[in-house]
């Protein structure tokens, strides 16, 4: 039951097959079973979840159940809950429980979803791996020496590893994505302006963007289609018409020109993965799908550019951490310096700070023109890159990652070996486009994602593709024995 | 040596707005610490700017005022420092792209003389919160009611070469500002701000001094005095072969000096870059001319006007247009009783005298503009001698309100019953035969004796004219 | 571009993090790699581009000028770390 798919849960509530509170409990106590190892949850939130499960059962009683009342989610710790510790995988915020909720938050418990509890990450979202995350590393389900991708990992190792049915992510730079691959699910990353921004702790203002983790293409859309869409809270979320993610699913693939950019298939690539990801492109082909070699010249220079416009952004939006109003003090501060100092010293970790410097010096006078601004410039240069080749091809695909899994501490040693682990995602946020990973193969017992890229506002498309993908493929319904 | 100051100011001025600039708590003043101040103005981690439409419409009325150009693309940036009033750790404020650009500002001397001022830009940003300073065991006490109550910082060029300038400069801006009625202009409660970059050169020089910038000066008085002492003071030490170091200054009135704050000296990097979280405001042709549609006369127009409507030396009407309150009254007296000259005299003697001796502003006048218009109304139809009104508005000035009630409790009607002022003339004739006979004599002088016994009499109240006309028909005979 | 003790020092200063002496050199050896990845971009010509911000070409939207907040003091005070008589209470703040 635990490893169904959103879809199928949903029909055996209806069935009355299962109730919420059922469902809900069955992962719970699976949660207290597995998580001890994996980690992949910092807060659980038994309590609430029992009694939202109760009160989804009683609106599926009273014929007001949409297709998510009563599933159970699992939130990245980087959305606010309200009353309930929201740590951002921080120290700074370890003792932080927010006052309001997000809107995801709202609008997935509006949809009836029930909340499980909070999941690991990357600190304030900065990492590959989980590694940065003050609660420590979540281990990857498919092999727990190995690392589940970040910044979003707990989020994908919960959904892995059948501890909760979906979950919400936040992508930066491939935190949904790369995740995704690295744990075998499905992620989504949605056009820049999607969905709301307003109550998910910011890192990189122009580049964040929520979207599901989930165990299908279909649940992603089940999922859009309830955090998707316009909010007067955000400046920056695109005010469109609401739009059902599901109804394109079953498009045939026909006459679908999909792009193969060759800076992705050459270079740090390794064979065997280039060969799984033939075998997903042969099987679209023969859907009806069509391939072209496309280029990206500018993609090698999306890493340098995003080390300097997610840190500078990073390095203000994290201000407010200061040990005035809410999250952690330094003991006994001396004077006020010194409070801001010791609480921001202490309570962030070496990444945060890292890149609080990087995004310091790339903004402070005399060197904004040379580094933000000439990142500024780059950005355009990228999405232009992308921009020429929507003119030839509906889609992009290529690998999300260059390999699978990595094992914990393997790329610790220096920060640049970590960053260059989002080659083939950074560039997506850079050009505000969406972007997502889907179960491609296995590789000596790990899963292996691919990635599909289209233009602005093409969700419906790339959710298309994932799930006629998906009907001929069963790579996502692989699951880990935990 | 003769030296030249040269003046630059920036004005912050908090717009009138119900709701703050990104969010939707009140401006309101005075309320509890903390109790409006919501998610976004705490810098609660996750929450976002959403700009007030009324903001921009403030800003472009200001900018239409001083025939600005209006950025049709302005873009917000953040500057970056920590301060404990500052909750974000950045302000959200308006660097390369403000919405309003260059414009002008004509400025009246004393002396008559106009100049005009140069208008560098106006920016759209965040107010902070305040810090308050009493002993809290040795900390201090954040309210952030304040934080992210729109300002608009107008910035003027260094066109301004004395204190006295620099005050009619700023008395003009808030002049305009209370016209537009896009803020109250209170210097006591912060509402209008000055900071003043002050440098002084040789006469003749082209380039500019080094200047010291002094903050947070809180009325014009104080703008006069800090400007006077600081150009003392850097003529001091220019005299004595010294150098001026360029820093920022506080003005302190009660020891009416400028004091160094080395506190804020400490390399300041703004770090300014584009807010990631906004958006760029495009400002269309059409939005531009609905403000421009809703722009009230502005002082210069108005002060042109009442030369031309009412016929008054431009002195008269340049200060009856000096504020909004005062035109308005000035128009609502000449309504009721329809003589602009009388009107123009009563308002900016009487009136502005009375105000002035006990420091009102002309909104809180004891004399209302009725009151004042039936006054004048009643010397005109000769129910009161222009004499006798005087006390009718001392009166007036001590919180009686009907005119009429006062004349007639008082007996101050002017009498015009020939007869009576006939018998006044003839009780003096008689009484003063002396004068009488000097007058008759030829000694023309003597005939302002008799009025002013004959006035004596009736208690002020003989109507003059009539008065004179008889006591020179008596007297000739 | 390499960093120095010093510019590491003034950096941390300006971000307000304290980072120990015996972390400054390890800390400035790390920036430095960053920032030589980041030179990468040094080796484009971009003299004809402008600079992007934001992934989209939108404006702005307005809200309102209308109060929809209400006092929720006591609420939010409840996760500060000091605050007395309604106010937020920091080391002293020294003008």
């Amino acid at each position: 039951m635990l490893s169904k798919t959103v879809a199928e849960l949903a029909t055996a509530l209806a069935n009355k097959d299962v109730s919420s509170v059922e469902l809900t409990q069955a992962y719970l106590d699976r949660i207290a079973q597995l998580n001890p190892a994996l980690n992949a949850y910092v807060t659980i939130t038994s309590e609430l979840a029992l009694a939202q499960a109760a009160a989804a059962d009683t609106a599926r009683a009273a014929g007001q159940a949409t297709p998510l009342t009563g599933i159970p989610i699992a939130h990245k710790d980087i959305f606010c809950t309200r009353d309930v510790l929201t740590t951002c995988g921080s120290r700074m915020l370890a003792n932080f429980t927010s006052p309001y909720d997000a809107c995801v938050v709202e609008r997935l418990q509006a949809a009836g979803a029930v909340m499980l509890g909070k999941t690991n990450m990357d600190e304030f979202a900065m990492g590959s791996s989980n590694e940065t995350s003050h609660f420590g590393p979540v281990h990857n389900p498919w092999d727990q020496a190995r690392v589940p991708g970040g910044s979003s990992g707990g989020s994908a190792a919960a959904v892995a590893a059948d501890l909760c049915a979906m979950a919400t992510g936040t992508d930066t730079g491939g935190s949904i994505r790369q995740p995704a691959s690295f744990c075998g699910i499905t992620g989504l990353k949605p056009t820049y302006g999607r969905v709301s921004r307003w109550g998910m702790i910011a890192f990189a203002s122009s580049l964040d963007q929520a979207g599901p983790l989930t165990k299908s293409a279909e649940d992603a859309a089940l999922m859009m289609n309830a955090i998707a869409g316009a909010d007067a809270r955000d400046s920056t979320c695109l005010d469109i018409p609401a739009e059902d993610f599901t109804a394109q699913l079953n498009q045939p693939l026909t006459g679908l020109r999909i792009g193969l950019p060759r800076e992705h298939f050459s270079g740090g690539l390794s064979a065997q993965v280039q060969e799984i990801l033939q075998l997903a492109i042969s099987k679209l082909e023969s859907l009806g799908a069509t391939f072209r070699d496309i280029e990206l010249p500018n993609n090698h220079l999306s890493v340098p550019a995003y080390y300097v416009i997610a840190p500078a952004e990073a390095s203000a939006n994290l201000s407010r951490f200061d040990g005035a109003r809410f999250g952690y003090r330094c003991e006994n501060p001396v004077n006020l310096e010194d409070m801001y100092k010791r609480s921001r010293g202490e309570g962030f970790g070496d990444e945060v700070k890292r890149r609080i410097m990087v995004g310091t010096y790339a903004l402070s006078a005399g060197y904004y023109d040379a580094y933000y601004k000439k990142a500024q410039k780059i950005r355009r240069l990228i999405k232009e890159d992308f921009d020429t080749a929507f003119r030839d091809v509906d889609l992009i695909l290529g690998p999300t990652s260059p390999h699978t899994a990595f094992k914990l501490g393997e790329k610790n040693s220096d920060p640049v070996t970590m960053y260059l682990e989002d080659i083939y995602t950074i560039a997506v946020n850079l050009a505000g486009l969406p972007g997502m990973s889907l179960p491609a193969g296995m590789l000596g017992g790990l899963p292996i994602g691919m990635q599909l890229v289209g233009p602005a506002l093409s969700e419906s498309r790339l959710l298309n593709v994932a799930h006629q993908f998906q009907l001929h493929t069963d790579w996502h319904t692989q699951r880990p024995e935990v | 040596m003769t030296w030249e100051t040269v003046i630059g100011l920036e004005v912050h001025v908090q717009l009138a707005t119900k709701s703050k600039l990104f969010s939707g708590s009140s401006t309101h003043f005075g309320a509890a610490p903390n109790t409006q101040a919501s998610l976004y103005d705490l810098a609660m981690p996750g929450t976002l700017p959403v700009m007030n439409e009324e903001v921009l419409r403030m800003a472009v009325s200001f900018g239409l005022a001083v025939d600005a150009e209006i950025g049709k693309r302005s873009v917000f940036d953040r500057k970056n420092y920590f301060y404990p009033d500052l909750p974000k750790g950045y302000q959200i404020s308006q660097l390369d792209l403000p919405t309003v650009g260059r414009g002008t500002l004509k400025i009246q001397m004393d002396d008559g003389s106009e100049k005009v001022i140069g208008i560098t830009r106006a920016h759209i940003e965040e107010d902070a919160g305040k810090s308050l300073h009493e002993d809290f065991q040795g900390m201090s006490g954040i309210d952030l009611n304040r934080a992210g109550t729109p300002l608009l910082e107008i910035v003027s060029d260094p066109d301004l070469r004395s204190a006295k300038e620099a005050v009619a400069y700023l008395k003009k801006l808030h002049s305009i500002i209370l016209y537009l009625g896009i803020s109250d202009g209170n210097m006591a409660q912060g509402s209008m701000r000055c900071d003043a970059n002050v440098s002084i050169r040789k006469k003749g020089d082209t380039e500019f001094g080094t200047r010291t910038e002094i903050k947070n000066v809180n009325s014009f008085r104080f703008v006069e005095k800090a400007i006077n002492y600081e150009v003392q003071r850097q003529t001091e030490i220019l005299e004595d072969g010294g150098r001026i170091v360029q820093e920022t200054r506080l003005y302190d009135s009660d020891k009416d000096e400028t004091r160094s704050m080395r506190s804020k000296e400490v390399a300041n990097d703004y770090r300014y870059f584009p807010e990631p979280d906004l958006l760029p405001v495009i400002i269309d042709d059409a939005f531009i001319e609905a403000v421009r549609a809703t722009l009230p006369e502005l002082p210069d127009a108005r002060c042109q006007r009442f030369i031309k409507q009412y016929g008054l030396s431009e002195y008269d009407a340049d200060v009856l247009t000096s504020s909004r309150d005062m035109a308005e009254y000035f128009e609502a007296v000449v309504a009721l009783c329809g003589d602009a000259k009388l009107s123009a005299n009563w308002v900016s003697a009487d009136l502005l005298g009375l105000l002035n001796k006990q420091d009102l502003s002309i909104n809180e006048s004891p004399v209302s503009p009725e009151s004042l218009g039936t006054l004048i109304s009643r010397i005109k139809d000769n129910t009161i001698s222009g004499k006798i009104a005087k006390t009718v508005f001392e009166a007036l000035s001590e919180g009686e309100t009907d005119v009429d009630a006062i004349i007639d409790a008082r007996g101050l009607k002017q009498v015009t019953d020939t007869g009576a002022i006939e018998k006044l003339v003839d009780d003096v004739i008689a009484a003063n035969p002396d004068q009488v006979a000097q007058y008759r004599g030829g000694k023309e002088a003597v005939f302002g004796f008799f009025v002013g016994q004959a006035m004596k009499l009736s208690k002020g109240k003989a109507n003059p004219a009539q008065l004179n006309e008889l006591l020179r028909k008596k007297l000739g005979a | 571009m390499a960093l120095d003790n010093t510019d590491v020092e003034k950096i941390a200063h300006l971000a307000r993090l304290q980072i120990s002496d015996s972390d400054t050199l390890e800390v400035a050896q790390r920036i430095t790699n960053i920032l030589e990845m980041i030179d990468q971009m040094q080796d484009v010509d971009t003299s004809n581009v402008a600079p992007m911000a934001h992934p989209f070409d939108a404006s702005q939207r307005l809200r309102p000028d209308v109060v929809t907040e209400t006092d929720q003091r006591d609420y939010y005070q409840k996760i500060a770390p000091a605050t007395q008589d309604g106010l937020y209470l920091v080391p002293k703040v020294i003008e």
